[in-house]
């Protein structure tokens, strides 16, 4: 175990050299519906629990069983009715439980990334093989089912190794919602630096999650936040290119009660035409790669200790 | 420490569900209902009626409301008895009020230890649902089937005899479900439950002994949840109800009749500084004019009758 988790440099927000998003966009603006399968019987981890009370714990069990029947149908047509693509944060045995939301999702051209195996198999306490076995069952899966080849990773209910990051870049993943240190891309440090991994801006602090039950804020309440975000991100986006992503979970802003306002969210955003890029995670981490990934590099340089600035 | 190889192995990695209790079925892609008069949105009240005995039970956990503090804990006991003393009956007001007749789920014990109340409900009207014997009688995953089948024996024939209603509708204290509760229910004749919270419209749910319908819970717009849970406030609570109905309103133009269920809690909306918030927006849903209110039993029985 290590005080520093090693996967960056630390790289002030001022100064940075300056991004600008294809045809002079201001905010890269990608959402990121996490489409989840969590099982009612899993086996123990034990390190993890997966349900607080004993099999079968039927609560919140179909609490989340409720936005793939439901909340996840509410999400996709109000996503169709602003033109946004969704990048999926998927659950890959969606993949075989519940293909007609995968279909859907493909049908509009939507991207996806893994979130794991189900979002009741956690990575703590896995051997190297056993993490490679869920990324190359996540590549081999998504592949199979859609024609993609994933290019991002958000580890299932954010559980990790200290290997985790690094296998990303062996198996050729472009980018990582894992880490929150920033609200832009930036290059992540691994031992295949050729491969060019980044970490994606993703945030739990703008999460339907954390929105709803970890600060018990109404529907309305994290529409104006979001709407805070966007003009916040929009505003620093004139000095160097910004990303927002709206991390979000069907069964939760996929509720009657959360849609309407939510849809006015996306309609405010999408509205600035000129400044928004509308996006998904991997064409943003394409162009940053392409882009402004070699240029990052060596600004961070500068801040390395015992390098005068 | 590394995993066991089986915690990469996935024996129900199937198409559908992972156990067989129901099938997935998109809430958009199912055949439309009409309510009676062609009214858009059903509205289901219920107010659970919850017997908290002073000593919790042993058990795996304890319902949501038990006891807290070390015994004899007076604070929590009587917060729960100010509910079915004073709270509920500011609720049946709101309720004749406005001419909505409302589901019950009421513990056996309260039946019996309280015949006034339950006589009250029964003259107004409302419906009674089975919610076990008292918030102790938990049925959770591992108990014994002889004594889950005991309490809910026991349950159907108190509050039927007691009430003088058939009794078709069931919700668990806790709405914890052991493996088998959906059998034994069906089992004991009842016609629907709502301990599952996984949609917006009933649907049918298989076991061993028949079927059973399951009527929506919406845990999410419960007072509880909203107001004690989240610490949300009352015009937050009323916004985000209205919120919900204007969703269904729309929906149902292109979808059919939609549902739209309420919980309540009497020790929590039946304060006296809350209630008029539940006067407010019950009486915003009725003025719509795009309301049907009605009981589990009835909502359930249209809905059944056109599948």
């Amino acid at each position: 175990m290590k005080p520093d988790p090693e996967l960056y440099d630390y790289w002030p927000y001022k100064n940075r050299p300056k991004i600008v998003w294809p045809e002079g966009k201001k905010v890269a603006f990608w959402v990121a519906p996490n489409i989840e399968f969590y099982e009612l019987n899993p086996p123990v981890n034990p390190q993890r629990k997966a349900w607080p009370r004993p099999y079968p714990d039927i609560t919140p069990y179909s609490y989340r069983d409720h936005g793939n029947r439901v909340g996840h149908w509410r999400l996709m047509d109000i996503m169709d009715e602003f033109g946004i693509r969704g990048s999926v944060s998927l659950s890959v045995a969606m993949c075989q439980h519940h293909p007609e939301i995968v279909e859907a999702c493909q049908n509009r051209n939507w991207e996806f990334f893994s979130h794991g195996i189900y979002n009741t198999r956690y990575i703590y306490g896995m051997d190297e093989d056993q993490e490679r076995s869920i990324l190359e069952d996540s590549i081999k899966t998504v592949e199979a089912a859609t024609g993609q080849r994933i290019k991002g990773y958000l580890a299932p209910a954010l559980t990790h190794t200290e290997k985790t990051i690094d296998l990303l870049a062996e198996y050729d993943f472009w980018y990582s919602c894992d880490l929150f240190q920033d609200d832009q891309p930036q290059p992540l440090i691994t031992s295949h630096s050729d491969k060019k991994l980044i970490s994606m801006p993703y945030s739990l602090e703008v999460n339907d999650h954390y929105a709803f039950n970890v600060y018990g804020q109404s529907a309305r309440q994290y529409a104006d936040l979001l709407k805070r975000q966007f003009d916040q991100l929009l505003e620093e986006g004139a000095e160097s290119g910004t990303v927002m992503c709206i991390p979000l979970h069907a069964y939760l802003i996929g509720r009657s009660h959360r849609i309407g306002p939510f849809r006015e969210v996306l309609d405010y955003i999408t509205a600035h035409k000129d400044d928004v890029w509308v996006t998904t995670a991997a064409e943003i981490a394409e162009f940053y790669r392409e882009t402004y990934y070699d240029t990052a590099v060596e600004d961070i340089k500068k801040y390395k200790k015992g390098v005068s600035v | 420490m590394t995993l066991p190889k089986n915690y990469l192995t996935y024996e129900n990695r199937r198409h559908g569900m992972d156990h067989d209790l129901y099938s997935f079925s998109p809430l958009f892609d199912r055949a439309p209902v009409t309510w009676p008069s062609s009214k858009k949105v059903a509205l289901w009240i219920t107010v659970a009626l919850e017997y908290f005995p002073l000593v919790p039970n042993e058990g795996p956990f304890k319902a949501p409301g038990h006891m807290v503090t070390p015994y004899p804990d007076y604070r929590t006991y009587t917060t729960r008895d100010y509910g079915n003393r004073v709270g509920i009956f500011r609720i049946l007001k709101v309720l004749e009020t406005l001419g909505i007749k409302a589901s019950i789920p009421m513990n056996a014990a309260l039946a019996e230890r309280y015949p006034s109340l339950l006589s009250e409900i029964v003259a107004g009207g409302h419906e009674i649902v089975a919610h076990s014997i008292d918030m102790n009688s938990l049925h959770y995953g591992g108990m014994d089937i002889d004594v889950e089948r005991s309490q809910i024996t026991q349950s159907l024939d108190t509050l039927r005899t007691l009430s003088g209603q058939s009794i078709t509708g069931w919700v668990s204290p806790a709405r914890s479900q052991s493996e088998n509760t959906l059998a034994l229910l069906a089992e004991a004749g009842l016609a629907y439950q709502a301990d599952w919270v996984n949609d917006d419209m009933p649907y049918v749910m298989k076991t061993d002994k028949g079927k059973i319908v399951s009527m929506p819970h919406t845990m999410e717009l419960e007072d509880r949840h909203l107001l004690v849970n989240l610490g949300q406030n009352e015009d937050v609570y009323q916004e985000q109800i209205l919120e919900a109905f204007d969703c269904f309103q729309k929906e149902s133009s292109s979808h059919g009749g939609r549902l739209l269920h309420l919980n309540l809690t009497p020790y929590v909306i039946g304060q006296p500084w809350r209630i008029q918030a539940l006067k407010q927006v019950l009486k915003s849903l009725i003025d719509s004019n795009d309301i049907w209110t009605a009981t589990g039993h009835e909502i359930m029985s249209c809905w059944k009758e056109q599948q």
